[in-house]
């Protein structure tokens, strides 16, 4: 009896479920193909080349031959390779350091004042962020003039020696990061503005009742509940400031003597404007390991968040 | 917090007056920095705004250069009459609103599979839209050059030197952030809603088109606002890809043209930039919220 019962609540379940199946699989069908001009784009567009710049880092400069490793051994004994290395890290991590300060620290000014004003400070805070950073480091660029440096004409004033900013090495250099700080910062202070809006405010008054100082507050309240907005940011800007471009390549062109270059710029010049372009390659593909250290960061990140939700 | 200070006790009173003596040094600290920090944001383009309303003269003289004394617009005027910079204006207008088109289709769409409908392997493709949003250009346009020319060498289409070759690589600086914005709007609108719609009868595209869209409005808004602001915005694709000067997007354009010879026009240079920095700006001036939850969907999301 309970077998037969068994048997027949079977068989209803089992019609509806084929037809589920059908079901599921026509909307996996249709969900695939919905997806497919992004897989199709991703695939030829970003996968496709960034395994082919692969390929071409082991061919010689003609593309004809295979040369394997012969392209890296050439790069590592060119004492500018090593300079691009290391200009490249001073580059990206001094610029991520002070990106990251400032934008700490301004998004803490601004989250002081009264919530009328915020909007307007954040407002004015963020316009080196929207304006195309070509056009605006053609502004620095104008502002560092050899001849007509704005900045010189106010040290001039206040009587300190003026400064050569892109012709100096070290001044270049410190330009460079400068104006690349300048535009990063306010996207840290958009990210951290909003994190800290996050931050229920019972736990700052249950410490300032415990009688915390400022510091205690931000060491042992604002840290913590910021950490994964700090890391997660501090990841992305890494990525991007290291494979940065626009801001050497208009200020400096990575001169003087090549002292300014760094991965991306560098690769231009000998890829693009030189026509090597299997060591162009070769010298991209070094921003690889930054960017697979990054990814398993990341992914370990949104694990954990698939995990919590 | 002052009715509590008068009611109490006086030593309360003290303590209160000097808590909000505190806030007060706090306060007016925050504005004095907040005040410098603003000043060091907005050194450049008010400079360049000054420099843009001088005569080739006046920005030759030893004068002071932080102020106008002749305020002309002549540069204004003879950029918004040259032919040449209005091209690299209709050229990034083109392309940066075709690639808004182009990514918002896409990524509408695949956001809505990936957020909704799934399949086989879809978790994995979320995270590695998100993964390939990592890879940086300045990977890419080499072998991405090499590949332009053996397409030409093989079906003798002509990628290299045409602006409208932006509008095909465009898209994968904008699609994959775009789509992770999108994925998190649409994760976000309740179930109950697609199962109503579902019982009424409606297909998954009617789904898409009468519930999803209208919903995550304000994340498509910002998805735009994304995918229009990169476009304009990217240097290094038309430096690599585009060479003669009608081919060329404004950021390129103004960089390789502008800056010729010995002699820079500089009023004209800072006003061209300007005027290429506008579109961006009033984007943000009107649609700051947008903009800015754009920004902070791929961080604060989740």
């Amino acid at each position: 009896m309970a077998d037969v019962l068994a048997q027949t609540s079977g068989m209803a379940a089992a019609r509806p479920r084929s037809g589920m199946r059908r079901f599921a699989q026509r909307r996996s069908t249709i969900a695939l193909l919905m997806a497919l001009p992004l897989i199709v784009l991703i695939a030829t567009l970003v996968i496709y080349p960034a395994l082919y710049s692969i390929h071409l880092a082991t061919l010689n400069r003609s593309l004809e031959h295979f040369v394997g490793l012969a392209n890296f051994k050439f790069l590592f004994n060119r004492e500018t390779f090593w300079m691009v290395v290391k200009q490249s890290c001073i580059f990206a991590i001094t610029a991520v350091v002070f990106k990251a300060l400032i934008g700490f620290c301004v998004a803490h000014f601004v989250h002081n004042v009264p919530a009328k004003g915020q909007r307007k400070w954040r407002g004015m805070l963020l316009i080196p962020w929207v304006i195309p950073p070509a056009m605006s480091t053609l502004g620095w660029f104008w502002l560092f003039d050899p001849s007509y440096s704005a900045f010189n004409w106010i040290f001039e004033r206040i009587g300190i020696p003026s400064v050569t900013w892109l012709g100096d090495p070290y001044w270049a250099r410190f330009s460079v990061i400068l104006v690349n700080i300048w535009y990063g910062a306010p996207f840290f202070l958009i990210m951290y503005l909003a994190a800290l809006k996050s931050v229920p405010e019972q736990l700052y008054e249950a410490a300032a009742i415990d009688g915390a100082s400022w510091w205690q507050k931000i060491w042992y309240i604002t840290l913590p509940m910021m950490r994964n907005i700090i890391s997660i940011t501090i990841l992305f800007s890494l990525i991007v400031t290291f494979a940065n471009f626009d801001i050497v390549r208009i200020l400096t062109s990575g001169g003087p003597i090549d002292q300014t270059h760094i991965f991306a710029t560098w690769a231009f010049k000998l890829g693009i404007e030189g026509g090597d372009i299997s060591l162009g390659a070769c010298v991209s593909l070094f921003m690889f390991p930054i960017l697979a250290f990054a990814a398993v960061f990341i992914l370990r990140d949104i694990n954990q968040r698939g995990n919590e939700a | 917090m002052a009715a509590v200070a008068e009611t109490g006790s006086p030593r309360a009173a003290v303590k209160a007056g000097s808590m909000r003596n505190d806030r007060r040094r706090a306060l007016v600290w925050s504005y004095v920095f907040l005040f410098l920090f603003v000043i060091f944001f907005l050194t450049p383009p008010i400079y360049m705004f000054i420099t843009s309303l001088k005569s080739s003269a006046e920005v030759g003289a030893v004068t002071n250069p932080w102020w106008v004394y002749h305020p002309t617009l002549e540069n204004y005027i003879s950029l918004l009459t040259s032919p040449q910079y209005l091209t690299f204006f209709r050229n990034s207008a083109v392309v940066s609103l075709v690639v808004v088109v182009i990514t918002m289709i896409i990524s509408t769409l695949a956001a809505f599979s990936l957020a909704r409908m799934k399949f086989w392997g879809s978790t994995t493709l979320a995270t590695g839209v998100f993964l390939t949003y990592l890879i940086p250009e300045t990977l890419l346009f080499i072998p991405l050059f090499k590949i332009f020319a053996f397409v030409h060498d093989t079906f003798g289409i002509s990628l290299i030197n045409h602006w409208w070759v932006l509008i095909i690589i465009y898209p994968t600086l904008t699609v994959p952030f775009a789509t992770w914005i999108m994925i998190g709007y649409f994760a976000s609108i309740p179930k109950e809603l697609d199962e109503a719609a579902l019982i009424d009868g409606a297909g998954y595209f009617q789904m898409l088109t009468k519930i999803f869209i209208p919903v995550a409005l304000p994340g498509i808004i910002a998805a735009m606002i994304f995918a229009f602001t990169v476009s304009w915005a990217d240097f290094l694709y038309p430096m690599a890809f585009t060479t003669s000067a009608d081919q060329m997007v404004l950021p390129a354009g103004i960089v390789t043209t502008l800056i010729k010879g010995d002699v820079f026009n500089w009023g004209q240079i800072m006003g061209a930039s300007l005027l290429g920095a506008l579109p961006p700006l009033l984007i943000y001036a009107f649609l700051m919220d947008y903009y800015i939850a754009g920004l902070t969907a791929g961080a604060t999301k989740g």
